[in-house]
């Protein structure tokens, strides 16, 4: 049997544009079939606008790649009809061993709160990921959503013009130009969207190797993540053992800056390695090898006019943490609803400017996480490997310590303190649900809420008085009516009120807070609305 | 919340010193620093306090005065 990432999904079709005269215009069209440009094309579908993503292959990823998928990644998947699928198919962790040297120091549990409907991670090869997001195109289509994905076309030009860009396009049968009102560029660290046009990839803040190989064993290890600071396997670098389903593990060995990548990816190379690390005795089969290269760095602006860049075509970071993928959908995420809002003469194209402030502003936090996690694992200096020894040795004996050991701070969803689509905090309650927070999730009954919060605007009123609906310049707002009577967990209440009795949150569609209150008051609604568009 | 202490503030400030040369006898370079990257961070996290730790790595700099 083939693997999934061996066979073609979205398999060259001849599409009618190629023998238009004069080159079709589409409202949207995507560049790159991964995760975020699938993400970005069924937001898009799923809310009506024509959209067209272009692939220069016709396969999921190869090889694992992003492996480990966060709650807000699952919530938002959720969102996107997929995120049931992703979760059933996952392995759940919580348990995680430290080891230093030849020993381990600690072990730890996430101890996930209680009270969500996704757990804070799974584990899953990309190309399941990439696999179920293409199963879902293939549902929107049978419901006739305007959706396409076109295999093999790759683009080679794009001219940029004041309303819509223009594509050349290779397919296997020749060349073909369409255009677009906008255009996503979802194409990957090494964008060839952002070459042809042009854009610099600022910052380099740090580079590093990676050995990645997806192993295929019967071994009893259990679904904990294990870290390795100095190995004796890997000396001087680290090691990462993570579960995969399928009995697939994935191992990832840092080897470093100046290496001879072809010659450390050799099997000949690859296997002692990974048997002085999992043990002489244990059997396993390669299923995947390569060698992965990162640099921390952003472009100074995702928007340049009509092109918007998601993913990492627009931001790079180091693999500690689950900060590529994870902070990939959220991009989509905060994109997708403005992009709708605009094409609809709904919001002003500057709502788009808020999507660069806001997503920028979530990989800064993700490269200084993301840098301040290298910096531990690597030291750079004599002393801060001194020090990054005292704090590995000390947690072997005292808790304290085990905060400041840094093998990756896991993705959690960013919060868009101070973004201009914000209004002003007018409610004592939790710190995690102020204005720009992503709504955390809760219970309700048998149900959860974020569910209920999801592709619109909703005026969420806990023990407050609202209208139903309300309509503020062509946007509209749905009232849920929540009431901490109902609130059998009290999540709603730890998360929501704190110190508060009453409260009402105007939550964007993407289920991000954009202003609260601890009564309902027309004019600030009002204005908190626009605000929240863009025309304030 | 306190300021960080610039005054005199150790009790038997012989013995304490005495204590702490006590401490790195007979190790080799690499051991001593270690001991004292340890120490460091155990009396950070008795101390706790962001404000008062930012001002003690400023004093310890002796760029201010």
């Amino acid at each position: 049997m083939n693997k999934i990432f061996e066979t073609p999904l979205y398999g060259y079709e001849r599409s009618p544009d190629q023998d238009s005269p004069t080159p079709v215009r589409h409202k949207v069209i995507v560049i790159g079939a991964g995760p975020v440009g699938l993400a970005a094309a069924i937001d898009l579908a799923q809310q009506g606008v024509d959209v067209v993503v272009l692939d220069e292959n016709d396969k999921v990823s190869f090889g694992s790649r992003a492996i480990c998928f966060s709650q807000r990644t699952l919530e938002i998947a959720d969102r996107l009809g997929c995120g049931r699928r992703l979760v059933d198919k996952g392995v759940l962790w919580d348990r995680g061993k430290v080891f230093f040297d030849d020993r381990q120091v600690y072990d730890f549990n996430l101890q996930p709160d209680e009270g969500y409907a996704n757990p804070a991670f799974i584990n899953l090869q990309q190309y399941h990921f990439e696999n179920y997001f293409v199963e879902r195109v293939r549902e929107l289509q049978a419901e006739g959503a305007p959706i396409e994905i076109r295999g093999r076309n790759k683009v080679e030009a794009i001219g940029t013009h004041e309303d819509h860009v223009r594509l050349e396009v290779e397919t296997p049968e020749g060349p073909y130009t369409i255009e677009a009102d906008w255009l996503i560029a979802c194409d990957g660290a090494t964008s060839p969207a952002r070459r042809m046009l042009g854009i610099d990839f600022e910052g380099r803040i740090f580079e590093d190797n990676f050995l990645i190989a997806d192993v295929i064993m019967d071994a009893d290890f259990p679904s904990e993540r294990w870290f390795w600071f100095d190995p004796p396997f890997n000396r001087g670098q680290s090691a990462l053992l993570h579960k995969q389903p399928d009995n697939v593990w994935r191992i990832d060995l840092q080897l470093g800056w100046d290496i001879d990548k072809e010659r450390e990816k050799r099997p000949e190379n690859v296997i002692p390695r990974l048997k002085a690390m999992l043990g002489d005795d244990v059997e396993f089969q390669l299923e995947w090898v390569s060698i992965y290269t990162f640099q921390c760095r952003r472009m100074e602006s995702f928007r340049k006019g009509r092109v918007l860049f998601a993913g990492d075509s627009a931001h790079q970071v180091s693999p500690f943490g689950a900060r590529g993928a994870n902070s990939g959908l959220q991009d989509t995420d905060n994109l997708c609803w403005k992009l709708k809002l605009v094409l609809d003469g709904k919001a002003p194209e500057t709502l788009l400017d808020s999507y660069n402030a806001e997503r920028v502003y979530g990989a800064d936090e993700n490269i200084l996480n993301s840098s301040r996690s290298t910096d531990f694992i690597t030291p750079k200096s004599e002393m801060s490997r001194i020090l990054r020894d005292a704090v590995l040795d000390l947690s072997e004996h005292y808790d304290f310590a085990r905060p400041l050991v840094n093998s990756g701070r896991l993705s959690q969803p960013c919060t868009y303190d101070g973004s201009s689509l914000n209004s002003a905090d007018a409610l004592n309650g939790p710190a995690g649900t102020r204005p720009g927070s992503a709504c955390p999730d809760a219970p309700l009954g048998d149900e959860f809420l974020l569910p209920k919060l999801a592709g619109k605007f909703t005026l969420l009123t806990i023990d407050a008085d609202a209208p139903d609906t309300l309509e503020e310049d062509g946007i509209e707002v749905t009232r849920l009516a929540l009431s901490v009577k109902d609130d059998m967990t009290l999540a709603l209440k730890r998360r929501y009120l704190g110190d508060a009795t009453s409260a009402v949150y105007l939550i964007r569609p993407d289920q991000h807070v954009a202003a609260r209150r601890d009564s309902y008051e027309e004019n600030t609604f009002r204005h908190a609305i626009r605000r929240a568009c863009g025309k304030e | 919340m306190s300021d960080l202490i610039l005054t005199p503030n150790i009790k038997n400030a012989d013995d304490f010193y005495a204590e702490l040369l006590a401490a790195h006898e007979g190790l080799e370079k690499a051991d001593s620093d270690a001991l004292n990257a340890r120490l460091v961070l155990v009396l950070a996290n008795h101390i706790g306090d962001s404000t008062v730790l930012t001002d003690a790595l400023r004093a310890a700099a002796l760029t201010d005065s």
